[in-house]
């Protein structure tokens, strides 16, 4: 579960990029991030991310405040957040497994666990037979899979995806968030950042709607509500 | 840390170094200069000292040597009037056969060169000890009044100056490694930023995935340890085969006689094997943490 209570986020004590946002987000839900660009939703993903801190209000995260965790819990707290970005982010001198193995190794788990969930992973994205291709040898909406599976390899409770369909064709998109909803419908909270108004629109989940660093509009069965 | 973590690290941190073949190489080289350079300066030091100290320790007595042809009656004169000094303990009568005897001693080896001579061409002499160290100027002053005595054999101005450039040599030494310390940390925080730049993708992700900063930034202090593990390694065979080489030569030209004043390779390399491997370690490991600061933000 993810709160957010008057949360506001102001860089150099000028810039306001968030201001008084109040949003709660229950363990399993499905969320589309909608608005402008610069309107504050990459910053909103920071403070999820930790990536920044807020300059005000709570935001609660699994039950504790994590505007007040120490520097050194972060990379802790990271770990039950999996992350996916627009331009993939895969390591190109390492193969499909390697890359999916390398942030299990990273958290320090053991051989015999990463052998056996990294197959697991690479066959619920639909991938077990590029395992040993590397990143260039794939196609776009191939790599952002992959990516995917990278993000839970580690079971964390709630995956971000940054405009994850951003570079890729309607059909790729569509495989993408047909993979994004498995992994929803397995008890993971989902929050995507998006400018895909069709996406949007036809998967009928929950949106939130940030402009000029405040939540707008916060529907349950959403519509995308912008002519791009 | 986990045994597989640790191997992890290690491996990373041996492709940093070969990654950048070039400047790990450079950053080896500037260890091994700078260390080099230390020892060449401990080993100044250390003799100097060494000779100091055996001077030292042979100086609560000193030879007075007495002119060429004097009567029994004079030398035993000269004996009785030395032992009437103030400070003085006691004399001992040494004749010109007894310090023959006793040069061919000390040549071992090589005595059997010193009965070719047909001429003894040591003088007699008294060796005079000393109550206190401290008295020994005024003592001296006094004997070198005494009519019959040719020369003293007194130590203390030459030991004072060897200390005195010793300690000289100690100061400048230090300095200078100081500088090169600097230049090859420089150089080594350098090269671990080409490692930094090279990865740069990879912790970006690590830091998503919920890396630990300390997993992070180990294979670059590994890094780190590599070059200045490597670089004092090569200084110390250099170092030793260097001096091993200088002090044969030194042997065999001039017999054993000024080997006991200097210090064999062996005690030499106990004594800096320890501290070139602390030092090349320390470097490498500086070198990365400030490499780490200004261009790794975790």
């Amino acid at each position: 579960m993810i709160e957010f209570q008057n949360v506001g986020k102001t860089y150099r004590q000028q810039v306001v990029a968030l201001q008084d946002v109040n949003i709660k987000i229950n363990k399993g839900e499905f969320v589309f991030l909608v608005g402008p660009s610069g309107a504050g939703k990459s910053t909103f993903i920071k403070l999820l991310l930790h990536e920044e801190k807020a300059t005000s209000g709570k935001i609660m995260m699994n039950d504790e405040d994590i505007t007040k965790v120490s520097n050194r819990r972060i990379p802790l707290l990271r770990r039950s957040i999996g992350v996916i970005f627009q331009d993939f982010r895969l390591l190109p001198n390492k193969t499909v497994y390697e890359n999916i193995a390398f942030a299990m190794e990273i958290v320090e788990a053991k051989t015999k666990d990463i052998r056996r969930q990294v197959p697991a992973v690479l066959g619920l994205v639909g991938l077990s037979d590029k395992a040993k291709k590397y990143p260039n040898e794939l196609s776009g909406g191939e790599m952002q899979r992959v990516s995917i599976a990278r993000s839970i390899i580690n079971n964390p409770s709630i995956v971000i995806a940054d405009e994850p369909t951003g570079n890729l064709d309607p059909d790729t998109a569509w495989d993408i968030m047909r993979v994004l909803r498995n992994i929803n419908e397995r008890g993971t909270t989902v929050i995507m950042a998006t400018h895909a108004k069709d996406i949007v629109n036809v998967m009928e989940q929950r949106v939130i709607a940030i402009e000029k660093g405040s939540v707008i509009r916060d529907d349950k069965k959403g519509v995308y509500g912008y002519e791009d | 840390m986990k045994i597989k973590t640790m191997g992890y690290m290690i491996k990373q941190g041996f492709i940093g170094l070969w990654r950048n073949r070039g400047m790990s190489f450079a950053s080896i080289a500037s260890v091994t200069a700078s260390l080099l350079v230390l020892g060449m300066i401990i080993i100044l030091v250390l003799n100097m000292n060494n000779i100091a100290e055996m001077g030292q320790s042979q100086f609560d007595n000193i030879q007075v040597y007495l002119e060429d042809e004097l009567e029994n009656e004079q030398i035993s004169n000269i004996g009785a009037e030395l032992e009437n000094i103030q400070g003085v303990s006691y004399v001992e009568y040494e004749s010109q056969d007894d310090a023959l005897e006793k040069m061919k001693e000390s040549w071992g080896e090589q005595g059997y060169l010193l009965e070719t001579l047909e001429n003894n061409p040591l003088p007699d002499s008294y060796v005079v000890y000393f109550q206190e160290l401290e008295a020994s100027q005024a003592v001296v002053r006094n004997i070198e009044r005494i009519t019959g005595v040719d020369e003293v054999r007194y130590y203390q101005d030459v030991i004072d100056n060897l200390v005195n450039i010793a300690d000289f040599v100690q100061l400048a030494g230090l300095i200078l490694i100081g500088i090169l310390g600097l230049i090859a940390m420089f150089i080594i925080s350098n090269t671990i930023k080409l490692t930094l730049n090279a990865r740069r993708q990879e912790i970006s992700i690590m830091k998503y995935v919920g890396a630990t900063n300390w997993f992070i930034r180990w294979p670059f202090v590994v890094e780190g340890i590599f070059l200045g593990f490597f670089g004092s390694l090569i200084a110390l065979v250099v170092v030793y085969f260097g001096y091993e080489y200088v002090y044969n030569l030194v042997y065999a030209r001039f017999y054993a006689l000024f080997a006991e004043y200097i210090v064999s390779a062996e005690a030499m390399l106990q004594q800096i094997t320890v501290m070139f491997i602390v030092i090349g370690i320390g470097v490498g490991i500086l070198g990365s943490l400030i490499s780490m600061r200004k261009h790794l933000k975790v």
